[in-house]
């Protein structure tokens, strides 16, 4: 997953060359054959959807289902031969449970004949087959306030710690009540919170080569304590907040500093919903690190597409001529603002920063029983972050709920 | 009604009843002794130019559907899904109890479970809510009976709103409403003169609001249906014990309750099977972190990208098997009112 990295970073320096061959060269055109797609919904991948669409014309038909379920509905979709949709957009946890059914195929073929140009770095290859394209990389990143940190007389933070004791001059001279939030709703919101977290510790989540847990170690209590100490100075409520909550938190003019999806900083200072000061005063770093190490705690995201395996060849290329026309720089430069967008000639919004300053980051752990890990932390670390249980205890919860469902689901003997 | 008539009448709705209603229990049932086959695992090293090598771990998908062929139901696991830590977690508790001094540490160690989480949660649910509906319920009839005629309608309208509300909808305008900056929440600080009050931070509190909200919104029903039953009362009865002398309170008491029993038994059948399977105000309440029940653990299982089949069949079973448990005593009864009545 290194190369995603090297995409990104690639990104920023190629950026000054914008449009190559691949950029504007392509007259696509699809006469023939279906383009079916599921995916998230979200403005990115409606412009994409939308883009691909421009393509289609004469006997091909084209359809699209965006909806915020595609998880929920993806392996069931893609099962039956021919699947119901000829490409699913999925991201770094979505694509396991469609690789583990053999549901996607590899795209080597079609990229050979169609996609020569496509950087290397957007291609996600896993065992020497490319079985995606990515679009778009996403991270939870520093937002901070410049203008609270100013009168607080605390420098943007870069470690958690240095996060926590800015939230503690910024509370000591009555700025804010509660100066940070973070998504850490019980669920899947908590349990990405705690892998951001552990990320920083650079410890792996697994035993080496198998589906055991590792996380009920120094390294997870260290990452458990700073969230428990993060949160004595958020809002009470923060085990309903998701990014939703939060990000309306933050327009409201009521947090200083929060670790927050990327994709939410163009929403965020767009001019709607807050007010001019708060918009002008917030600011994007990297993730903050964990200790001193120079791991940063969160993980990298990306988007892309994938094509189905049960359906015909024909579909198959119609759908990936179709994809790539939705994601081309062109796409790219028009929205700039909706997404870090990875196609080659894409040109930065100021939104992006820290979405590019955490590229270093670990992309998120893309092995095949991860899903699983992530819910358990999601249910079993509350009591935890209520102050009920030991970090011990609770990370000993989430390894035993793990392990009865990873048997269940056939990973662990 | 002869024996073959009646079963010639009955057996529309029992083919009905086997094909939509035992055939699913018993498919979840074979479901629920079953995990999935084994995930063959593999290393394969992932190249990139300039990256490096990585190393990940994938499914080896051809061996895995080999498996899948060969065992299209997955492995028979026995109960072991029902005992396993997730569900009943047997093992667990009886190392609890033998290191456990004190019957307060078990419970709480119990309570960490999640299963006995949710149920803790759903039980107390289901005898606190049912009861208060049906008392609140009576209570609004009887009000509303008395009421003027011209009020009547206007009246029973604005009673039946709770009901007519969507549940998830319902629960997240609540929700919004309790929040610590919303109208209601803000107005408890103020009334508690409690400026860090949250209704959404304490469990204890969050239990309180999800029941508050049950009791709310399932009065309506069984206001209905005692306002029905109270339009039947036997007029020359009530008349009688007001030439008797009996206050109002006494008519309610000796003549309108023991009337109206049927209906209460009705009611609290109805109540304790919708109570029980409690969920919409614990996703709309986002009440995760304090209040699990017996359904949202199954929603849990069959939501996002894994699905546990037989994880969410075995609730499902335990669900079931809840249920009945639950509704034993009044059947019971009811089916002895049956035989009392019949010789």
């Amino acid at each position: 997953m290194k190369h995603l990295k090297i995409a990104l970073l690639g990104g920023v320096a190629v950026a000054a060359l914008a449009s190559t061959a691949y950029a504007d060269g392509h007259a696509c055109s699809v006469t023939s054959g279906s383009v079916r797609v599921l995916g998230n919904e979200f403005p990115a991948i409606q412009t994409i959807a939308a883009k691909a669409q421009e393509c289609v014309s004469g006997d091909a038909t084209f359809s699209s289902n965006l909806t915020k379920d595609h998880r929920d509905i993806q392996v069931a979709a893609l099962t039956p031969n021919p699947a119901e949709y000829t490409s699913a957009i999925v991201a770094n946890g979505s694509i396991v449970p469609l690789m583990n059914d053999g549901l996607i195929r590899p795209l080597d073929d079609l990229i050979a004949k169609h996609g020569a140009d496509i950087p290397k770095g957007q291609l996600i290859t896993i065992n020497g087959q490319v079985m995606a394209v990515a679009f778009m990389a996403n991270a939870q990143h520093l937002f901070y306030r410049e203008d609270i940190l100013a009168e607080a007389g605390v420098d943007a933070p870069t470690s958690y710690e240095g996060v926590l004791e800015a939230a503690k001059a910024i509370k000591d001279k009555g700025l804010m009540e509660y100066p940070l939030s973070g998504t850490y709703k019980a669920g899947w919101n908590l349990g990405e919170e705690f892998v951001n977290m552990y990320m920083g510790t650079g410890a792996p989540m697994f035993a080496e080569g198998s589906a055991e847990a590792a996380i009920n170690n120094e390294n997870g209590i260290a990452a458990l304590n700073m969230m428990k100490a993060l949160s004595e100075y958020m809002n009470p409520d923060f085990l309903t907040y998701d990014s939703n909550a939060a990000a309306a938190e933050w327009e409201a003019g009521n947090v200083a500093i929060m670790n927050m999806w990327g994709s939410r900083a163009g929403p965020i200072t767009d001019n709607e919903g807050s007010t001019p000061e708060i918009v002008a005063a917030t600011k994007f770093a990297a993730a903050p690190t964990l200790g001193e190490g120079d791991e940063l705690a969160t993980t990298l995201w990306w988007d892309g597409f994938t094509i189905s395996t049960n359906i015909s060849d024909e579909d198959a290329e119609a759908t990936f001529i179709a994809m790539i026309n939705g994601i081309n720089d062109e796409t790219a430069n028009a929205n700039a603002d909706q997404a870090v967008w990875l196609s080659p000639g894409y040109e930065p919004s100021p939104a992006a920063v820290g979405v590019f300053a955490s590229a270093n980051a670990a992309p998120y752990p893309m092995v095949p029983y991860g899903g699983l890990l992530h819910t358990a932390l999601g249910a079993e670390l509350t009591d935890f972050m209520q102050g009920n249980e030991s970090a011990e205890q609770a990370l000993a919860d989430v390894e035993a709920a793990y392990t009865a469902a990873a048997k269940e689901a056939g990973f662990l003997q | 009604m002869k024996h073959k008539t009646f079963l010639w009448f009955m057996l529309p709705s029992a083919l009905a009843m086997l094909l939509f209603i035992a055939l699913p229990i018993g498919s979840v049932f074979v479901q629920s002794l079953h995990i999935e086959n084994e995930k063959v695992l593999i290393e394969v090293e992932n190249c990139v130019p300039l990256g490096g090598c990585t190393k990940e771990t994938v499914v080896d998908i051809e061996a895995s559907a080999r498996l899948k062929a060969e065992r299209p139901l997955g492995v028979y696991n026995g109960f072991g899904t029902y005992t396993n830590r997730n569900h009943l977690a047997t093992t667990e508790i009886a190392q609890f109890w033998r290191n456990s001094d004190s019957l307060g540490a078990f419970a709480k160690q119990v309570y960490g479970l999640p299963f006995y989480k949710a149920l803790s949660f759903t039980l107390a649910y289901t005898f606190i809510v049912t009861p208060l509906v049906i008392i609140l319920g009576f209570c609004i009839a009887v009000c509303v009976n008395a009421l003027p005629r011209i009020f009547k309608g206007l009246a029973i309208f604005f009673s039946l709103l709770p009901m007519m509300v969507t549940p998830l909808i319902g629960s997240l305008i609540l929700f919004w409403m309790i929040d610590s900056r919303g109208v209601l929440g803000k107005s408890l600080q103020v009334l508690m003169e409690n400026p860090d009050l949250s209704l959404k931070a304490s469990p204890a509190l969050t239990w309180v609001m999800l029941m508050v909200y049950g009791v709310w919104h399932s009065a309506p029903f069984a206001f209905v249906v005692f306002y029905a039953g109270l339009q039947t009362v036997p007029e020359d009865t009530l008349e009688s014990a007001i030439i008797d002398g009996a206050s109002r309170w006494q008519r309610v008491r000796y003549v309108v309750i023991p009337y109206l029993m049927p209906l209460v038994t009705f009611i609290a059948l109805i109540q304790l099977m919708d109570n029980f399977r409690v969920f919409e105000p614990v996703v709309g309440f986002s009440a995760e972190a304090s209040a699990t029940s017996l359904s949202w653990i199954i929603y849990n299982d069959l939501k996002g990208e894994f699905q546990l089949f037989g994880s969410a069949a075995a609730t499902s079973m335990l669900t079931i098997l809840g249920v009945a448990i639950l509704l034993a005593p009044v059947l019971i009864r009811t089916w002895r009112d049956f035989k009392g009545a019949k010789t």
